[in-house]
This record gives structure tokens, sequence and C-alpha cells, in this order.
């Protein structure tokens, strides 16, 4: 399947952010969204998997078969929240989202292990710290699978040896052809092209 | 591709909408669910009505119906404004904006609603009765508001969905949403009161307001979810 972006352009509030954004991804292909605060590498993300309108030019999600028509049906969206309940515990949380996506991976204990917080699926989710909020919220990208991972700033609130093992989980998922495309501030791990954006 | 279940990518919609319902329903019991708050007000509500309008036993009976129909309105409109603000606050929203291309998004929005009306609603009707007596209506009246209120009240949910995705982003959108809501119930209002009183008051039919407020509530769980997902669909920021 490919990613594909031609003269992408986006605004925010009637101002235009970016515009003229290429680029083209295929099976096992990652992006690398880069620049100063403001640039507008939250607003490419969310237009890539058409939360927002697109302002000029477009993208195209081509070859995903039956199963996966469009980038939004295609995409695990990671944003800046985690879209996890603090009323519920981790594993609830993790049930209810690999439910909701369909097409489960691996199994919630499994994903919470592969995050290095096996063995804490039980406590209320606002239990937990901000790193390991975050990591429960990478967990929800393995419970169940997409092959487009949209993240925005994923490695924020985390330790360096979670980073590592989240550029594994990366890795994996590339190897097994999947594409990414991560806005960061921080290096992530993974071999990919890099956007800079300049805002 | 790895390890992936065969045609598990397109898992049955109801399995989907069961799994949302469940877990709204844990929200709305679990503590800060607000399951409660309706209830609480609804009885409140009630309790002073009596204190007002005097102990005149009469008077209270002949009110009954209409007060019961109008406390239990306006409990439903109380946790109205928490439908999907506290999805958008914690980016789940995105998430369930996004299954729209695997499943309707106002199928999401049905199965929100249906959750909220039986985790913050039900235990209004299931009230209802208790507070009739208070109301010192007659067993029959009593029954004919309850079912009045299992029919109707699901319409106010319908109807509230759409103004609770309208005013989504606002930070203090619930005396909105209740304004904005309000005249559009009035229909539902109408009939479930002309109803309970068809009842007991003799010459009053029962039957034909009730199935004018069933086939309201039908109608409504289809424009509603509709309109709350357009809303939805294009408040994303």
């Amino acid at each position: 399947m490919r990613l594909i972006a031609e003269n992408l352009g986006g605004e925010r509030g009637g101002e235009t952010v970016f515009s003229g954004i290429e680029f083209a991804l295929g099976d096992g292909q990652a992006l690398v969204v880069t620049g100063p605060n403001g640039a507008g590498k939250s607003t490419l993300l969310r237009i890539v998997a058409g939360l927002l309108p697109v302002a000029a030019g477009r993208v195209r999600f081509e070859d995903g078969g039956e199963d996966f028509p469009s980038a939004a049906s295609a995409c695990h969206y990671l944003g800046h929240l985690n879209a996890m309940k603090t009323a519920l515990s981790v594993t609830e949380n993790l049930c209810f989202w690999r439910d909701f996506s369909g097409a489960g991976s691996a199994g919630v204990e499994e994903a919470l292990e592969t995050v290095g917080l096996g063995g804490i699926g039980h406590l209320p989710f606002g239990y937990l710290s901000t790193g390991q909020r975050r990591r429960a919220a990478i967990a929800k990208l393995l419970v169940s699978h997409r092959p487009l991972w949209l993240l925005d700033e994923p490695t924020a609130g985390l330790d360096k040896a979670s980073e590592e093992r989240f550029g594994e989980s990366m890795g994996k998922h590339l190897e097994s052809g999947g594409i990414v495309v991560a806005a960061t501030h921080l290096p992530l791990g993974i071999e990919g092209k890099e956007l800079r954006m300049t805002g | 591709m790895s390890g992936r279940t065969e045609g598990g990518a397109q898992a049955k919609a109801s399995h989907i909408m069961l799994a949302l319902f469940l877990r709204d329903i844990r929200l709305s019991i679990r503590a800060g669910g607000g399951a409660l708050t309706g209830v609480i007000f609804f009885l409140a509500v009630i309790a002073t009505i009596p204190f007002g309008v005097g102990p005149e036993l009469k008077l209270l009976a002949r009110i009954g119906p209409a007060i019961l129909w109008i406390a239990a309105l306006l409990a439903c409109l109380l946790g109205l404004d928490r439908l999907f603000q506290a999805d958008r606050e914690d980016g789940s929203l995105d998430l369930l904006v996004l299954g729209n291309d695997r499943h309707m998004l106002a199928l999401t929005v049905l199965t929100k609603c249906l959750a909220h009306w039986a985790g913050s609603v039900l235990p209004l009707v299931i009230a209802a009765p208790l507070l009739g007596l208070f109301m010192n209506m007659e067993p029959a009246g009593i029954g004919a508001t309850a079912l009045t209120l299992l029919v109707g009240t699901p319409a106010i949910t319908f109807i509230g969905a759409a103004g609770a995705a309208v005013a989504v982003a606002l930070p203090r959108g619930g005396l909105l949403i209740s304004v904005l809501v309000l005249p559009l119930t009035i229909p539902v209002l109408i009939f479930g009161v002309s109803a309970s009183y068809g009842a007991v008051a003799d010459p009053d039919p029962f039957l034909q307001p009730f199935l004018i407020l069933a086939a309201l509530t039908l109608f409504l769980a289809v424009l509603g979810p509709v309109a709350a997902a357009l809303a939805l669909r294009h408040g994303t920021d």
C-alpha cells in the first residue's frame, strides 16, 4: 500500500500553516516529520488522518485492499492525548480499543509486556505516571493491527529504555510492511525519510 | 501483516458497538460518572414540589404526571454536556470519529446515546413510580407515567446528542445545550404528559398520544444521531 501527499497545504483558523508538502511512502517506509513548534506537524498528521480538511493539494491512500480503503480506516492515530479513560483500568481501556478497532494482533497482556507495563494492567489508568500513560497508549497501537501509524510526539514523557523499546516496536511494524509517519523533536531510532517543516 | 486474523479487520459492527456500550456503561457507574446525579436531582425537584404547591392532595395528584415529566426532562438534560465532551478531552473522540470509515459514525453516536440513556436516564424511570407516591398519584397514573417516561426519554437523549455534538468544543456548553435542546423536546413532553393523563382522566385517550410518543422516539433515534455525527465530523479541530 502507498501513502502519497501531493502539494499538500494545511490551514488552522483560516491561516495557511504549511503548503507544498510532498511525500510518497510505500510498504515498510517511515517518514519523520521535524520542525519548530507551530510549523504544522500536528496539523499535517491530522490532515493525513482525515480529521482536518485538506486546504490544498491532496492525500491519497492506495492499494489498501478491501480492509483498508482509506487512510482513516488504515491508521492508528496517536495524538498528544492518550485517548484512555482514567476511571477504567489499563486492561479495560486496551480491551475496549482492541474490540473497537477490530483485528486484534496481540493479546492485551502481551502488548503491556512489550511496553514494559506487565503486571499493572489491573490499575486504573488515572493512577499511572505521565510516562506510563504514554506507554499504555503505545500498547494501544499493538493490540490491533493497522498498517499506517500516525504518531504525534510519540516519545514525549518516555524514559530512555522505553524509547528504545518503542523504537523496536516501530522497527517490527516497518519490517512487517507497515508505514509510520511520526512528528517528533527527538530521534526515534528508526530509519526513514525526513520531512523538515519550516513553518 | 503478521499475526492478523483472517477477515478480522472487518469485525462485526454489533460486536464493536457492544464494546462501546459496555465501556460507556462502566464509565457512568464508576466514580465521577454521574449516573446518580440525575436521579438525585430528580428526587430533589419532586420532593420540593409539595412544599411549594401546598399539601392539597387533589391538586398534587392532578399535576403529578406533568411534574414528573418536567423534572425528568430537566434531569435528562443535566448530564448531556458530558456525552461527547469527556471523550473529546481525553482524545477518544478523534479515534471514534476516525472509525467512521469502518462503521458509520451515526451508529457510534446511537450506541453512545443508548449507553447514556441506560446509565443515566433509566434510573430516573425506575425511580419515577416511587416519586409518584410523593405526588399522591393513583397506581394507574403512576404506571402510565413510568411507561411514557420509559418510551419517551430516549427521544430526549437523541435530541440532546445533537445539541451536545454542536456544543462539544465549548468549555461550559451545558447551559447552551439545555437552551438548544429544550424547545425541541416540547413535542415529546406534550405527548408524554397527555398519554399519562389519558390513562387516568376518562374521556382522554391513552393509546393515540402514546403511539405518537413512540413514533417520535423512533424518528429521533434516526435523526438525532445522524445530525450529531455530522456536527462531530465537521467539528474536529
